[in-house]
């Protein structure tokens, strides 16, 4: 089955998103990313969307849910690299990804993570 | 205004979600249309296929590719069987939804277009047409 690859880096998990994700792929990624916060006992987890060239309004949900259902499980959450055009229209169509934290690129990420798994007190 | 070009896609399940994505951004690059442009129009398109399949039990989608003088576009018919819309007005509200979702769907994709259609009426279907100029 197909499946978006979660990779460990220390205390992190990062996830780059590179397909047009169709709405089960998103919530099989949710899903996932869940189990392994748990099982990996990860302080963070970034996701780099790059390469996303479209961000509606389920993708945006997801990406939200994802955040919520991390923080509930004492996690962070930084999304990186999102494009201009796609930032243009997530604020047309009205979303605003409350509560997600954002980094323009994978270094700034892992910087903000880590800052913020410290401030915690989880070092 | 003149139709060049005109494709039928079936929505049928997420996967064809994704297929009206890619079919609509290629017609819009092929329009000159620039990328947040395209962006727009893609990501009202993805909202609007989603609202065929999850509320109108499926349909189809039949996109358009416009040349009206100096002026190109596209344009997006969304048409499914389903139960209807009872209040189109509060359908079109921010954050008004009947399933699951964030009620952004319809909303959005109307501030995402440059014209915006929708008929629809209680056990007759939905048609929602959306126009974005280059």
């Amino acid at each position: 089955m197909e499946k978006i690859p979660i990779l460990k880096m220390g205390r992190f998990l990062l996830v780059t998103i590179q397909v047009d994700m169709h709405d089960r792929l998103a919530l099989q990624l949710q899903d996932d990313l869940t189990q392994r916060i748990v099982h990996d006992r990860a302080h963070g987890v970034l996701i780099d969307i790059s390469s996303l060239e479209v961000v509606d309004s389920f993708i945006g949900r997801m990406i939200s849910n994802i955040a919520a259902m991390a923080s509930v499980l004492d996690a962070r959450t930084v999304v990186v690299g999102m494009q201009p055009a796609v930032a243009i229209t997530l604020v047309e169509l009205g979303l605003s990804l409350d509560g997600v934290r954002t980094a323009l690129n994978v270094d700034k990420g892992m910087a903000l993570l880590r800052e913020e798994v410290e401030a915690a007190g989880r070092v | 205004m003149t139709v060049v070009d005109r494709l039928l896609q079936q929505i049928q399940s997420s996967e064809d979600v994704v297929r009206v994505r890619q079919a609509t951004r290629e017609r819009a690059v092929a329009q000159g249309f620039s990328l947040v442009d395209q962006t727009k129009l893609v990501t009202a398109a993805s909202e609007l296929a989603r609202n065929t399949l999850e509320y109108g039990g499926g349909g189809e989608v039949t996109i358009d590719v416009l040349n009206d003088g100096m002026r190109k576009g596209v344009r997006l018919t969304f048409v499914d069987q389903g139960p209807g819309i009872v209040d189109i007005n509060l359908a079109l509200k921010d954050g008004y939804t009947t399933g699951g979702g964030l009620g952004l769907g319809l909303s959005g994709a109307r501030r995402l277009s440059n014209e915006f259609d929708i008929q629809s009426k209680p056990g007759e279907g939905t048609r929602v047409a959306i126009t974005r100029w280059r």
